[in-house]
């Protein structure tokens, strides 16, 4: 189910020869890299990190450079997770890391050793959804389908934050407990661009499985 | 992104002595501005060195009554932190009021407050800026510069400082503990952390090289209604065109911080002084000697009714 199917790697093959700046943004073969490290200031530096992939750990030997959401996407072949802007701006990349969701581009991969990462790939299968990728499909949540895995690793842990009683811009009294309503689900997906501007299904997904939950 | 070496430091003194004695070497935190810089070449630090291990995530009650905050508690807990959202509610709406869930997860108290300006010529590697390139100009004062500063600005630079935060923690004298290279740590009051541009522009604080920020301390609560107005172009997830972080007490008195208008957070004292007779009176004296562009007067406006309507809340 992990492994990169061929369906991914024939997407993957469109994509690093179709965009300049994914193929760019990919670390070089290690051994390329070996030789380089050795010539001096300025060199490739490599490190080993070992990072805990839903559920199953990884021990990667990568450029320092490299962020979370490359040695995902290029080294583990997590394809679900999604590179946009690359500049913590749309969303796209949303991972969830130890319990809380985070930008997976802006973030080095060397600095999550030990880390337990959740993907998209992590949170459901094609034969047992996620509530919350279901209620996306049911919802029609997405058109494209590109922000689709980070708007749904961040909404199931937007549900998360407001049980947890973490204040949003929202929030009218900060000192209380966040309502789990549309508003503030809203204001929390924020950090979530989508340009088809499915905007008003995802906030309907979201609060469907946030009702659900709440019964 | 240039190549660079890594390390997690054994100690915040550790820290500060590696970042001190090494040439290039930067610290990182929660990487959500370093990173965004490094891949657009504007930062090249030759170095890293990971402070995110060495216990300096803890908020703690302090023998006066006050809160310590550890420089690496990340901006989502320190919101969330019950003694914050009861005693200093400035702080939690201006977080909240900052970035997004995520970055909040990753962004810590130190690099808020240390986060560069977003002025998009400082961005922009093309363009001259002696902010990113100390002496190759400004691009800014001809250019497209509404959301430029309007006070405090040089001939060299006219940038904003971007943080929420660091308007709350300006009204709530706020201060900023650290240790140095050598070991040795102080305590620099808000007031006194973050400079205007002058003719360096590229220098921001007044911290050391090598020095390190260890914690953010909040002096025992004052009480009042707290509020934080953030006025920017979209809803949600943008910086502020103008901010306004005010305490107001009962009796018309209070303390109001300024952002999105200046280098520092912009606070007068001899303006809130003013508070009780309106907003009128008090932005007039907090933006004596104003120098705005053509393009972004209407901050100016825009700072007087939006603390209007802050001190209409608090009445309410
Ligand atoms: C898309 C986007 C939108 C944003 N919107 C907002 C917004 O609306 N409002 C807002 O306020 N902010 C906003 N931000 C900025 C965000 O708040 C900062 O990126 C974040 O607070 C930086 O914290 P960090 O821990 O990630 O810092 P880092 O990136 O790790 O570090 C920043 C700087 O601080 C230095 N540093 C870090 N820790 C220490 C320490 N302990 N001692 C000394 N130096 C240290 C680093 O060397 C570096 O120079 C936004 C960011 C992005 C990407
Ligand atoms: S305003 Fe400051 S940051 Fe912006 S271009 Fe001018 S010097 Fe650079």
């Amino acid at each position: 189910m992990h492994g990169p199917g061929e369906f991914e790697l024939s997407r993957r093959g469109i994509l690093v020869g179709g965009a300049a700046s994914v193929a760019m943004t990919a670390a070089p073969p290690i051994a390329e890299a070996q030789e380089a490290a050795s010539a001096g200031a300025g060199a490739p530096v490599l490190a080993r990190v070992t990072l805990k992939v839903n559920g199953k750990p990884h021990t990667l030997e990568l450029d320092t450079r490299t962020t979370l959401l490359d040695a995902l996407r290029e080294h583990l072949q997590f394809t679900g997770t999604k590179k946009g802007c690359d500049h913590g701006q749309c969303g796209a990349c949303t991972v969830i890391v130890d319990g809380r969701r985070i930008n997976s581009c802006l973030s080095l991969a060397v600095m999550h050793e030990g880390d337990s990462v959740t993907t998209i790939e992590g949170l459901g299968t094609a034969e047992k959804l996620h509530p919350m990728q279901a209620a996306f499909v049911k919802h029609d949540g997405y058109q494209c389908g590109y922000c689709t895995p980070g708007q749904i690793c961040s909404a199931v842990a937007v549900l998360d934050e407001i049980r947890a009683g973490i204040p949003s811009h929202v929030t009218g009294d900060v000192a209380g407990k966040p309502a789990m309503s549309a508003e503030e689900i809203r204001e929390r997906m924020s950090g979530n661009i989508c340009r088809c501007g499915a905007y008003s299904n995802i906030v309907e997904a979201i609060s469907e499985v946030a009702a659900r939950r709440k019964a | 992104m240039k190549a660079f070496t890594y390390e997690r430091a054994g100690s915040p003194a550790e820290a500060a002595a590696i970042v001190g004695r090494t040439q290039g070497a930067r610290f990182i935190a929660g990487g959500t501005n370093l990173l965004d810089l490094m891949k657009l070449q504007i930062e090249t630090p030759t170095h890293l060195v990971d402070v995110n291990h060495l216990g300096l995530d803890r908020i703690e009650a302090t023998p006066e009554g006050g809160l310590r905050i550890g420089a690496l508690v990340r901006n989502t807990d320190l919101a969330a932190d019950k003694r914050v959202r009861k005693d200093y509610a400035l702080l939690s709406r201006a977080l909240v009021a900052g970035a997004s869930g995520q970055l909040r997860n990753k962004a810590t108290t130190a690099g808020n407050l240390l986060q560069r300006t977003r002025c998009p010529y400082f961005y922009d590697t093309n363009q001259p800026c002696n902010k990113r390139k100390p002496g190759s100009g400004c691009a800014a004062i001809g250019g497209i510069n509404r959301s430029m500063a309007v006070i405090g600005a040089s001939d060299a630079c006219i940038a904003t400082h971007p943080s929420d935060m660091a308007i709350a923690m300006r009204a709530l004298d706020a201060v900023v503990e650290t240790v140095r290279a050598d070991g040795a740590t102080r305590a620099i009051p808000i007031a006194e952390f973050h400079t205007l541009p002058g003719d360096t522009p590229n220098v921001e604080n007044t911290l050391a090289a090598g020095e390190l920020i260890t914690a953010v301390t909040l002096p025992k609560p004052i009480g009042g209604t707290h509020i934080y107005h953030k006025v920017r172009d979209r809803a949600s997830y943008a910086f502020a065109l103008v901010s306004v972080g005010a305490i107001l007490q009962k009796d018309g008195s209070g303390r109001v911080a300024f952002g999105g208008v200046a280098h520092k957070p912009w606070r007068v004292e001899a303006a809130e002084a003013a508070l009780a007779q309106g907003a009128k009176a008090a932005t007039a004296l907090a933006f004596a000697g104003a120098k705005p562009t053509e393009q972004n007067k209407f901050k100016l406006v825009l700072a007087e009714r939006t603390l209007a309507a802050a001190i209409a809340e608090a009445r309410a």
